[in-house]
């Protein structure tokens, strides 16, 4: 899922500042399980909203995502009359958003982190960077392009110690994981061979589909 | 010959090499780098000027590389992929042979949260493994990495780092070999205080005959105080201080003495190690007690080739 962060009140307070109306949408699927933008977040923002400023009317809605032209379609009568829709959507639900909605300023609530896992309560860990490039059968289902300090292709380096990365004692060093995983599953031979290339990292990325694209077409 | 500089004719001749490290100061002074060159001068092979050790901003290595060739030193480039991408690293090795350095060392670098600027962004655009295969091909076949030709020869003996004692034990070997194919000349070792551990990783080094394929060089970090040998035990990644040693030190009359002849211990159980070819001393704040070990080593002089 993708893992986002609340924005520090003060910050969205600021963002509203200009506006006496505001319409807070939640997004109910990756943002509710990471604890930063569902429905009990959206209750608990307008609350929080309103105990700053008297004045301002908060209207509350939750959409199941925010990154579906087929559920943001639906907000199209609830958004009318706001001058400004304070999204508790990743990144991209914001900028559907405002796509689909021009004339509206869509701020947004959270800070969007990375593509992660929940590990234990309240804990999140990021766990894959979308590189375009996925060598994940070479090294035991377990991610070193993200989870690797360094992003080493070839791993462990000389800092690793104990199973843990040489940054840090409370970061685990994903190469020795790996190690171990591939010792499991008997494939720990694939650590002999040539390092796969890096991916490219051009932004912006897009992904065509020649054929969904020809579907469209007719 | 590949580089044809002298750390390779020593090595290549089967003599013991001795290199030292020679860091550059947090500064402008040319001094700084000279004063180091002056004391490490006659008792090395070759220094290795270090890469913005530590993730800690210093003058840059190159410029290290080529204030010490100018007093007849020859330097070692040492290089980290953690502040370059690829078109950094391969226009700064054209660079350094233009100006004249012969010898690198390849290193992935420590990670910039140990430095100070540890908000920086970390590069790591190619691991150290991809950089040692990469300066092979520049140097081999005059191929950038998009496989464009190089105009003119790219002479570098390429070294790389290996630390038998980080984790895990059974991979340290494996990644040593992975280097060694990747194009490694010669290997510079992480300091050595645990010689057991060290020499079980090169019983198998040997065993796998990876000594006949490159010249590993044994690193020696000689200790000032028990203070340091507590510290390196504790927050230096990657380096391995057992318990009795820092005790031998707490015990000691005159720690520098005790760090000195532990230096010179260990050394003297190098030269007897198997595949062994060499030592690399990292007196780090302290190298005008290299010259002291390398004689008392029964090193001197170095020879001249
Ligand atoms: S210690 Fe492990 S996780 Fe940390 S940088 Fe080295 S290989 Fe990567």
């Amino acid at each position: 899922m993708i893992v986002a962060e609340p924005k520090e009140l003060a910050e969205v307070l600021e963002m509203v500042a200009p506006y006496d109306e505001i319409l807070v949408v939640g997004c109910n699927t990756c943002m509710a399980d990471c604890s930063a933008g569902g429905q009990k977040e959206v209750e608990r923002l307008a609350k929080d909203l309103v105990a700053e400023r008297e004045d301002l009317i908060v209207e509350k809605t939750t959409i199941p995502r925010q990154c579906s032209i087929k559920f943001i379609e639906r907000l199209q009568d609830k958004v009318r009359g706001f001058k400004a829709v304070l999204s508790m959507g990743c990144g991209n639900g914001v900028q559907m958003l405002a796509r689909q909605f021009p004339d509206i300023h869509v701020l947004p609530a959270l800070n969007t982190r990375f593509i992660g896992a929940k590990d234990e309560n309240g804990v999140w860990n990021e766990t894959c960077m979308a590189c375009g490039n996925c060598i994940l059968w070479r090294t035991g289902g377990i991610c070193p392009v993200t989870r690797c300090a360094k992003g080493l292709l070839n791993g462990p380096c000389g800092g690793s110690k104990d199973g843990k990365c040489e940054i840090s004692k409370d970061v685990p060093c994903v190469w020795q994981e790996i190690y171990y995983s591939l010792n499991r599953l008997n494939l720990v031979h694939y650590l002999k061979d040539e390092a796969p290339k890096s991916g490219t990292r051009i932004h912006p990325r897009r992904v065509v589909k020649k054929d969904s694209r020809l579907q469209l077409l007719v | 010959m590949k580089s044809g500089s002298n750390l390779e004719k020593v090595l290549s001749s089967g003599q013991f090499a001795l290199t030292a490290e020679a860091g550059p100061p947090k500064g402008t002074s040319a001094a700084a780098v000279k004063r180091k060159g002056d004391i490490l001068k006659t008792c090395c092979d070759a220094l290795n000027v270090t890469d913005n050790q530590t993730a800690i901003v210093r003058m840059s290595s190159i410029s290290g590389c080529v204030l010490l060739k100018g007093m007849d030193v020859e330097p070692i480039m040492q290089m980290v992929v953690r502040d370059r991408n690829r078109i950094a690293i391969q226009s700064d090795i054209l660079g350094a042979v233009a100006l004249g350095i012969r010898n690198i060392l390849c290193l992935s670098g420590d990670h910039q949260s140990f430095g100070n600027h540890p908000s920086a962004k970390g590069v790591y655009d190619i691991d150290s493994i991809q950089f040692i295969q990469l300066v092979k091909t520049m140097r081999d076949e005059h191929k950038f990495l998009n496989g464009e030709d190089i105009s003119g020869d790219v002479p570098l003996y390429i070294g790389a780092a290996a630390n038998p004692f980080a984790d895990p034990f059974e991979f340290r070997v494996r990644r040593l070999a992975k280097k060694i194919k990747a194009g490694a000349d010669f290997i510079q070792t992480q300091g050595i205080f645990d010689m057991d551990k060290f020499s079980r990783w090169m019983t198998i080094v040997c065993d796998e005959g990876l000594d006949q394929k490159v010249h590993i060089l044994g690193g020696i970090i000689p200790i000032k105080s028990v203070g340091m040998a507590r510290y390196m035990a504790k927050n230096v990644a990657g380096i391995s201080v057992p318990d009795e040693l820092v005790k031998r030190m707490q015990g000691a009359k005159d720690a520098k003495e005790e760090g000195v002849k532990i230096a010179l211990e260990t050394i003297e159980q190098l030269k007897e190690v198997d595949g062994v070819h060499g030592v690399h001393i990292m007196a780090i704040a302290w190298e005008d007690i290299v010259p002291r070990i390398a004689e008392e080593a029964g090193l001197m002089p170095r020879p001249i080739l």
